[in-house]
């Protein structure tokens, strides 16, 4: 199969160049919203170029699971709207999608942003369930970033609803926040052509060979990892994108307000 | 009776745009007893006795003789199945294709693969919408290299230009090789990869700003101060 795209993008990057003129470790114009639905307890709707990606956290008063019965409950959902893509369909959700929730979600649970003792109300019988949910409202490429941004921002600001311990009343907001020790921003690197580069347009996505999606923590803590792409990786390949990840992940966390 | 709405003014369908006889709708308005009516959200041009509602977005209808840039979806037994940037794909027979001998059983990725690009000519279009289309013809070749960009198909008079004047411009200040697809998919083709950059970024320019009036001297005006940084 010939890709012309794939072959414009990596022809350019022989020249350290990019289809929209970006260095290599350059990312796009950043924009970062709160509070932009009232329906939830807390939201943000991150913009990466043309990529905007919109989240939101919901808070709700569930049963523990049985082998974890003083911790909260936390989950990550993520949809892909159609009006967002061609190339997304109505439907329950593909293995983007998946793939996109999962990350998000080992991101943010393996770096124990989230305090989860502390969302325990009764030991066994009555936790704080944190859920997040994303949904794509443009796509223009790396998704993964601009989601996990958007997740961070919304549970950095979501106050939890008004409860008395029989009813919750989500009209009725508190100004009690979630316990947040750590602050993981996902970090993109893909390598394509032998160059390493962050942020990439849908074009430029054609030409991915792998990737790496990387959370890190302020202290430089890898906190979650995810390999993409058909090619391999070496040891150094790998060393090298932690280091712009790192740096990168640095420049994000600025945005987190 | 006459005109009751100003030229280039926005209409939304069901608007009435001129009553009497006077006035003959064309593209996008009909004749509604004694009116004119719109028949879709657009801009409307007013020519002579004619009234048109120019839309402002939409997708790509293939229409004949148009020349498209489409792209390899299915490679069949006796031919190609081409996405044409529409909701109804194309097909590229054999003997539209190439003026080479192809033996029989022969492997037609040779000729054209999945993925490929190529500038071609609508033939045929059938009231069920099935389209046909050829390679056989001046200006219709395979597309080897190069930049693929897309465009809202609606627009593409106004990069095109009187004439070709608008391309030609680009084309003169840039140094690039551009061809535009009437379903809205351009090809941009340039050694120099920041020349390549102004080009599209003008052609993007030119479909944001399709609707205001003056726009052949705004885009001259881009593309002057561009080309001296």
């Amino acid at each position: 199969m010939s890709n012309i795209v794939k072959d414009h993008v990596l022809e350019l990057l022989k020249n350290d160049t990019r289809v929209d003129g970006r260095g290599l470790k350059d990312y796009r114009d950043i924009k970062v919203d709160v509070e932009v639905t009232s329906t939830a307890e807390g939201s943000a709707r991150v913009k990466i170029g043309d990529t905007d990606v919109i989240a939101g956290v919901k808070f709700n008063v569930e049963t523990p699971y049985p082998d974890n019965p003083e911790n909260g409950n936390f989950m990550v959902n993520a949809e892909f709207l159609p009006l967002s893509s061609p190339n997304f369909e109505a439907g329950p959700p593909k293995i983007d999608a998946i793939e996109l929730s999962r990350v998000v979600d080992r991101g943010i649970r393996e770096s124990k942003m989230i305090d989860t003792g502390s969302l325990c109300i009764t030991p066994g019988e009555k936790v704080w369930s944190v859920g997040v949910d994303i949904c794509t409202l443009n796509t223009d490429g790396n998704l993964i970033d601009a989601a996990a941004l958007a997740a961070i921002v919304a549970l950095k600001n979501a106050r939890f609803p008004k409860y008395d311990g029989v009813k919750l009343d989500y009209k009725t907001l508190t100004d009690e926040k979630l316990k947040l020790s750590k602050m993981p921003i996902c970090a993109t690197v893909v390598k394509a052509g032998g160059k390493f580069f962050v942020d990439l347009n849908e074009e430029e996505e054609e030409a991915t060979e792998a990737k790496l999606n990387v959370w890190s923590t302020e202290d430089g803590e890898l906190s979650a990892l995810q390999k993409g792409g058909d090619s391999n990786l070496t040891v150094e390949d790998i060393n090298q994108m932690f280091d712009i990840a790192i740096e990168k992940a640095t420049e994000l966390r600025k945005f987190v307000q | 009776m006459g005109l009751l709405i100003e030229d280039k003014s926005i209409a939304v369908p069901g608007e009435v745009l001129a009553e009497g006889m006077d006035y003959l709708p064309a593209d996008g308005a009909i004749r509604e007893g004694e009116n004119v009516v719109s028949s879709r959200v657009g801009l409307v041009h007013v020519d002579g006795r004619a009234i048109r509602v120019i839309q402002l977005a939409g997708s790509y209808m293939p229409k004949r003789n148009d020349t498209v840039i489409a792209k390899v979806v299915d490679v069949l037994m006796s031919g190609w199945r081409l996405d044409i940037n529409c909701a109804y794909s194309a097909m590229l027979p054999l003997r539209d294709a190439t003026s080479d001998y192809i033996e029989k059983g022969a492997n037609l990725t040779k000729f054209f693969d999945l993925g490929d690009y190529m500038v071609c000519k609508i033939t045929n279009v059938t009231s069920q919408k099935l389209v046909d289309v050829s390679m056989k013809g001046p200006g219709l070749w395979k597309i080897k290299r190069g930049r693929i960009i897309n465009v809202t198909p609606c627009k593409v008079p106004r990069i095109i230009g009187k004439q070709g004047s608008m391309v030609t411009m680009i084309k003169d200040a840039t140094g690039c090789k551009v061809t535009v697809g009437q379903n809205g998919v351009i090809w941009v083709q340039c050694d120099d990869p920041e020349k390549e950059r102004i080009a599209v970024d003008t052609i993007k320019k030119i479909e944001a700003e399709a609707h205001i009036s003056g726009l052949t001297d705004r885009i001259k005006e881009h593309l002057d101060k561009v080309s001296k940084k």
